[in-house]
């Protein structure tokens, strides 16, 4: 693993709402080792510094890509890159959603706004194996319609149920409003042969795994990632450290036995 | 259990005070877009959702009414018939095809006043979907899915 940016070229560039962008990336010349879902890089927008960002696509299935949202003068940077700009990538890091694990399971998953992006190639992975995994779903939610990222792929997704509900509807809007953990009672899951992967805003993932805990499912076996300042990614820094876990090691991936009560803690 | 599960009137009513209400109750259908109810109206019946989603929305003046929650199998649609001044909170209409029972407001009353147990287990029903859709509203208003706080510096 590099502990310095490793150049690579935007081959690709998708707008996915008003303030974020999918990037395509394939090196320049030396190629990192393959990222799993759910790990995270270090992208580096040379002149301006570099932020963490979970991998969207892998290369194992797609090539590699991450989905940015323009927050910052970094991610600023990032978002208006365009094909043939080069960025810095360092990684793999972190842990990843461990899919094998939920193999002859029912697999949930639950995605708040732009945590669908690191949660796309899990769904891919999963339902690439139709055999693999029971029934596979897939519950959305985002403040507003003009929030929701791959809109036309997730259509095309073949799932035991798929739900996509909004905070705030624009006139358009014809689907559910409301909080994500309603669409639950839709789903078609055994809570306790069930895993469930969560990722979006921590009080989207507090509200939402303690719904799945109520449900019955394991709390080792809803799977949570967690948002935090990673700066060094090496577990050297201390940026991202939260209670005794620092997260760039032992997540961004992490059962919700483990994240649970150090989400509990105010002003942690 | 769950509470978005015992707060559907099979779990949340004891059997018993389960069949007197469907005893009152007719199933009905309404084609997708009827309106249930209008904000500030008499609040006359309710209904619990057998097939199909119902959406709750409030009247915002000059501006089109915006929904705020979207209800489907087994919810109570409709509290305000239960407490005074029997007037919808906010309106409903159909979202897609909807089956449902539906219940008489100043029968079911009536009953909850005849038979105390019954009462105190129709006002427990109706007071614990009100407190979940009180934390889900909150939970809303925290901006769920939005941007919570930029750490990077602009």
């Amino acid at each position: 693993m590099t502990t310095v940016p490793v150049p690579h070229r935007v081959v690709g560039r998708r707008q996915e709402t008003g303030d974020t962008v999918t990037l395509r990336l394939e090196p320049v010349d030396t190629a990192l080792p393959d990222f799993l879902p759910g790990q995270f890089a270090m992208v580096h927008c040379f002149g301006r510094g570099e932020i963490p960002v979970s991998v969207s696509s892998v290369q194992a299935t797609g090539g590699l890509a991450h989905t940015v949202r323009s927050v910052g003068a970094v991610s600023d940077g990032l978002c208006a890159a365009g094909v043939g700009d080069i960025v810095g990538i360092r990684g793999p890091y972190g842990t990843s959603w461990e899919l094998q694990r939920a193999r002859g399971r029912d697999v949930l998953v639950v995605a708040g706004g732009i945590g669908l992006a690191p949660l796309r190639p899990l769904i891919l992975g999963a339902l690439a194996e139709p055999a693999a995994y029971r029934r596979v779903n897939v519950l959305i939610g985002a403040r507003t319609p003009d929030d929701l990222i791959a809109r036309k792929e997730v259509e095309s997704w073949v799932t035991a149920y798929t739900g996509v509900t909004v905070d705030q509807p624009d006139a358009d809007w014809r689907g559910d409003v409301g909080v994500v953990s309603q669409l639950l009672g839709r789903a078609h899951f055994d809570p306790d042969d069930t895993t469930a992967f969560v990722c979006g805003p921590e009080p989207m993932i507090r509200a939402t795994a303690r719904e799945l805990a109520h449900r019955g499912v394991p709390r080792d076996r809803i799977r949570v990632s967690l948002e935090r300042n990673m700066r060094c990614a090496t577990g050297h820094c201390g940026h991202c450290q939260l209670g005794p876990v620092l997260v760039c090691q032992a997540g961004p991936v992490v059962g919700w036995d483990l994240a649970e009560p150090l989400l509990s803690v105010r002003e942690l | 259990m769950p509470p978005s599960m015992a707060l559907r009137m099979n779990h949340a009513l004891p059997h018993d005070h389960r069949e007197r209400l469907l005893h009152v109750g007719r199933e009905v259908s309404f084609p997708a877009g009827t309106r249930l109810f209008e904000e500030g109206r008499h609040a006359d019946r309710f209904w619990i959702i057998r097939d199909g989603t119902a959406a709750l929305d409030m009247h915002v003046p000059g501006r089109p009414t915006p929904v705020v929650e979207t209800l489907g199998i087994g919810d109570l649609v409709g509290w305000s018939w239960l407490y005074e001044p029997y007037v919808w909170q906010l309106g409903a209409a159909a979202v897609t095809q909807l089956r449902a029972y539906e219940f008489d407001a100043v029968a079911v009353r009536l009953m909850c006043l005849d038979d105390p147990a019954f009462g105190q287990a129709v006002e427990h029903w109706v007071g614990r979907v009100l407190a979940h859709r009180l934390n889900a509203a909150r939970a809303r208003l925290v901006d769920l899915y939005g941007m919570y706080e930029t750490k990077e510096p602009r």
